[in-house]
């Protein structure tokens, strides 16, 4: 299996040996690697604001010993002066040796991958992908519980908007496992997803109580209700407190149960649940870096 | 049959769509971008028909459809034939298949898609055919045969 030169746009556009593969490939980065991209350049293009995304890439390529050009604004990109995404991209490949896009306009990297010939990895389009999100998400569950199959994952919060349940929840697909989606009902899982997902035989639950099934779950994947995703304001203010996890959930879980957020949080766990044994929020957000140097040095050919 | 077809005149050359349903034949009509046709029109509705109760029947003089154009008739009305006619008669019957890819046939209706913003050919995968579900190559939104915008040219 070689991804040397492929694009990462899509989680779709992964089969299960294609994801064990980034697993694997991300453990071996667990270790130093300071000289396997040097001499390489990745270009940054960032629309929109990003700290996580934009840090850990920077971060991995930084580690990997390779150095880094782009900018993290579009005020500051010719996108002002009217200049279109393929043309930036265009010009961005004759300047690098892989390209990591993000912006609000849905599809743009799947229009950068086209416009290039280096490999463009998705650094979130919109509401759409963010397909590295979802690598480092099953690298966490793969890293806190060993084996993917067998889990009881529950989902907690944006359902309806929150493109890294979506997208986690059909990377799972692959594995047998059975999902619990937990949000009121304004905000639950959209049903087309359900569909796909229970059409490859995952059994999914639905529920607006998360103490109902908290005591089953192996995984709590938590996400903060995204203001900027709803059209309207009111509905927002609505759902925005809907959930407060905090010290009164420790009763009603496993043991061994594992929080996940992808951050940035808002006030949905409470920091009182930081230095329990379930957290392992910030653990997920310094694997960010660690799947980014993987997916860097296969797509640069550096690693098969 | 025989009585239906003496209720429309027949054509010498052009082509003609029949067995479409006749809810759909106005929206077939309007893709079909009638005010760039020098030429006669029929559009007959409410015809009976054994297989569909009503059909729909277009016949258009002197135009000889394109494969992109019999595509979105494919997408609109499935059930539809196609006749290309020379000199009265049926010269060819073209296929009315929904093709597994629609490049540049239909406009995704998401504001915020790629599609939307820059010059770029859009493109759908249809992923079921009965009822027809398209997804956007570039945003991924699925969507069903009415929500389908279909590109006037």
């Amino acid at each position: 299996m070689t991804f040397k030169g492929r694009d990462i746009v899509s989680i779709r556009d992964f089969t299960k040996e294609d994801l064990l593969h980034v697993l694997k490939v991300s453990k071996e980065m667990e270790e130093d690697k300071p000289q396997l991209l040097a001499s390489k350049i990745l270009a940054t293009l960032f629309f929109e604001p990003s700290t996580r995304t934009r840090l850990s890439f920077e971060s991995a390529m930084c580690r990997l010993g390779g150095k880094i050009i782009g900018f993290s604004d579009e005020k500051v990109s010719s996108v002002k002066k009217g200049e279109t995404i393929w043309d930036t991209a265009k010009m961005a490949e004759r300047y690098s040796d892989v390209i990591v896009i993000r912006s609000p306009i849905e599809g743009s990297a799947r229009l950068a991958a086209e416009a290039t010939s280096v490999p463009v990895i998705n650094g979130g389009d919109g509401a759409n992908q963010h397909p590295t999100q979802t690598l480092l998400d099953l690298y966490t569950i793969q890293k806190a519980k060993k084996n993917i199959d067998g889990l009881k994952i529950g989902f907690l919060g944006d359902l309806k908007y929150g493109r890294t349940v979506h997208s986690l929840a059909i990377a799972l697909s692959h594995w047998k496992v059975d999902l619990y989606f937990i949000a009121p009902d304004a905000l639950q899982m959209p049903d087309h997803y359900l569909k796909d997902l229970q059409e490859v035989g995952i059994k999914c639950y639905q529920t607006d109580d998360v103490f109902v099934v908290s005591k089953n779950l192996d995984i709590l994947y938590v996400t903060r209700i995204q203001q900027e995703r709803f059209p309207d304001p009111m509905e927002y203010e609505k759902y925005k407190n809907a959930y407060r996890l905090d010290q009164s959930l420790l009763s009603h879980i496993k043991d061994d149960m594992k929080i996940m957020h992808p951050l940035p949080r808002v006030g949905e766990i409470s920091p009182e649940l930081d230095e329990t044994k379930h957290a392992i929020y910030f653990e997920q957000a310094g694997n960010g870096v660690t799947v980014r140097k993987a997916l860097l040095a296969l797509v640069l050919g550096k690693v098969e | 049959m025989k009585k239906i077809e003496r209720k429309i005149p027949a054509i010498k050359d052009g082509s003609v769509i029949d067995h479409i349903p006749s809810r759909d034949t106005f929206r077939i009509m309007r893709i079909l971008d009638p005010q760039e046709f020098i030429h006669p029109i029929t559009v007959t509705l409410n015809l009976k028909s054994k297989k569909m109760g009503k059909k729909g029947v277009i016949k258009i003089d002197n135009r000889f459809l394109t494969k992109k154009e019999v595509n979105k008739i494919a997408i609109l009305a499935p059930s539809a034939t196609v006749s290309i006619i020379k000199n009265y008669r049926i010269k060819e019957k073209i296929e009315v298949k929904i093709p597994k890819e629609l490049v540049s046939i239909i406009n995704c209706s998401n504001p915020t898609c790629v599609t939307n913003r820059e010059k770029v050919d859009t493109k759908f995968k249809v992923i079921r055919d009965d009822p027809l579900e398209a997804k956007c190559l570039y945003c991924e939104r699925v969507y069903g045969k009415d929500e389908l915008e279909l590109k006037r040219k």
